[in-house]
């Protein structure tokens, strides 16, 4: 296990691999990415089980995660090279033409770790629940993570799944949302308020962990092992993570003027001046 | 010409419910799902003798479809069950991007499709679907005649490795093919010779067009019947040979015209071998309630409406 210290410093590199990748691609999701990189810092590099040099599709004795918000690609690519599923030049080519790292996470480019498209929201969780079936019919005692925009709960096959879940005790899931508040248009309370979420998700036999700040990694750690303490208990497990849309640049940090909108090449330094280079850029 | 005889008058739902049951026998990885209607979609006869292995999804199609995706990365072979609108229309996005994109081992069994299942009206009768899932990049679209080849299709279908669409009808339709016949994927069928005009058929539609054939064939007009069963990938070779054998093409199909196999046949044709061809087929409109007789006869999907269309078509060699 990794000391959180050394989390933390993944977690900014991280950071910057994401603002470089979307300056770079002049495209793509900085905000949610930025808001997540130390959940799924904590994830990839402590707290599933997986074994990037022996990627399979079948994911057998391992710990899968299903990313369902699939925008927040630059997060998602940026660990995963970071954790070895890939090189960590190729976070160069990312959203380019040919390259494994799709605009949204694809499955027809090659690229390991990726087990399932996402991006057309509201599915992960669908997708999930049948892995952790399959997973349970196969004698497979490993997990099923997904992750959610909290926004993305306003789709309506999101609750059939979580209908499912429930009733159906799918014990082997854990399914986080990211509960930054913020959305494309405006708030997510502007758009359509999601109520008292963690009651929704009880009334639909989940139990449910909350993280107060997702972007405190010993928050992160010790909320994530106590949703990982809770599978195999009859119930699937809901962590609702609340983070900051934006966090470690000050100017990003709480709006959504970054949830799908980048940083010119002038403006990239300003950032990344406050996110030190810690393991290398790309 | 070949003559087949009517064995007997049964549901092609039910064939895919007798194919399911075998490829659980054959395959321990094979598991159903159905969303409410494992009665409706004969995946009863599954669920009993594999009760472990039915997934149970409630009224959530577009739930379902994911689980299917999910299922399939831990080699499972994954059939999801319902009516056909529901599986295909209802969940289109689903599939694009679960299923067909993710390019996942799942198979879609779309039963009561087409204007013959009657009185349900407009709203569950999908003339659509063979469109919806031949557009999707590695969709395998089947269309099987009658009772017997849904069987042996949901027999291929499982040996198939990718998604596939397996359309089914609601309704007792005559049986006519040969028990046991193996089903090939992609291959069109043959079913009898002829020289002046060619009959490309799917679905409900083969029967009438061998009926279609057996009345040309007394006027002098010796028409040649070909079942194209897999509307994805297309017989090209196949359907260019007849073609340019024949000269004179009509498709016949439970379809709109728009997207059906019609409009494949017609593609390949544009492109290789440009025939005169007329299509029966629904022409851009809604269904609505009646018998499955009624609908077949006043949506103009009959063998009579078959023999018109060849009178046209000839006119035009």
């Amino acid at each position: 296990m990794k000391n959180i210290q050394e989390l933390q410093q993944i977690a900014t590199q991280v950071r910057r691999d994401i603002l470089r990748m979307t300056t770079a691609a002049q495209s793509g999701h900085p905000g949610g990415s930025l808001g997540t990189a130390d959940w799924f810092v904590a994830m990839y590099f402590d707290l599933m089980d997986i074994e990037p040099s022996r990627f399979t599709m079948e994911g057998t004795d391992e710990d899968m995660l299903f990313v369902s918000q699939g925008h927040i690609t630059p997060v998602i690519y940026s660990t995963m090279a970071r954790r070895g599923y890939f090189p960590v030049s190729e976070l160069a080519s990312f959203r380019k033409f040919g390259t494994r790292l799709q605009g949204h996470p694809s499955t027809a480019h090659g690229l390991p770790g990726i087990r399932m498209a996402s991006g057309s929201l509201g599915q992960g969780m669908s997708v999930g629940i049948g892995a952790a079936i399959g997973k349970k019919m196969t004698g497979d005692r490993r997990l099923v993570y997904t992750m959610h925009g909290d926004g993305e709960l306003q789709e309506g096959q999101i609750w059939e799944a979580a209908m499912f879940a429930g009733a159906k005790k799918v014990d082997n899931l854990i399914s986080t949302v990211d509960y930054n508040r913020q959305q494309i248009d405006a708030t997510v309370d502007e758009v359509m308020s999601l109520g008292d979420l963690r009651a929704k998700f009880e009334s639909f036999m989940w139990n449910v962990v909350v993280i107060d700040n997702g972007n405190d990694m010993a928050q992160v750690f010790d909320g994530m092992s106590r949703a990982k303490s809770l599978t195999g208990q009859g119930a699937p497990v809901c962590v609702i993570l609340g983070t900051k849309m934006g966090f470690g640049v000050d100017f990003m940090q709480d709006t959504n003027k970054y949830h799908g909108s980048v940083l010119s090449a002038d403006d990239l330094p300003k950032a990344l001046a406050q996110l030190p280079e810690t393991l290398g850029d790309f | 010409m070949i003559r087949y005889e009517k064995q007997s008058m049964k549901e092609l739902r039910a064939g895919m419910g007798e194919g399911l049951v075998e490829a659980g026998r054959k395959n321990e990885n094979v598991v159903a799902l159905s969303a409410d209607v494992k009665g409706s979609v004969k995946m009863d006869g599954f669920a009993k003798a594999f009760p472990e292995r039915f997934i149970q999804c409630g009224i959530a199609e577009a739930n379902m479809v994911g689980i299917a995706a999910g299922l399939s990365l831990c080699g499972k072979v994954p059939f999801l069950g319902g009516f056909a609108e529901f599986v295909t229309g209802r969940v289109y996005d689903q599939i694009r991007q679960v299923v067909a994109y993710s390019n996942k081992n799942v198979k879609i069994c779309g039963s009561h499709a087409g204007i013959s299942l009657g009185e349900d009206g407009a709203t569950h009768q999908t003339m659509e679907d063979i469109a919806l899932m031949k557009a999707l990049p590695n969709m395998t679209v089947l269309v099987p005649a009658d009772f017997n080849q849904a069987k042996a299709a949901t027999l291929a279908a499982a040996g198939h490795d990718g998604p596939v669409y397996l359309r089914l009808g609601r309704s007792k339709m005559p049986c006519f093919l040969p028990e046991g016949e193996k089903f090939e994927i992609g291959k069109a069928q043959l079913l009898s010779e002829g020289k002046d005009v060619t009959l490309f058929a799917c679905g409900h539609l083969v029967w009438e067009a061998l009926q279609a054939a057996e009345a040309l064939e007394k006027e002098g007009i010796s028409a040649e019947v070909i079942n194209i069963h897999t509307i994805k990938p297309l017989d090209v070779e196949a359907i260019v040979a007849s073609a340019r054998k024949t000269g004179a093409v009509v498709t016949c199909e439970e379809h709109l015209f728009n997207g059906g196999l019609g409009d494949s046949v017609a593609q390949t044709l544009a492109l290789r071998c440009p025939t005169p061809m007329e299509y029966v087929a629904v022409d851009d409109r809604f269904g609505e309630s009646g018998t499955p007789d009624e609908m077949l006869t006043n949506y103009h999907l009959r063998a009579a409406d078959i023999v018109e269309k060849v009178h046209a078509v000839l006119k035009r060699k």
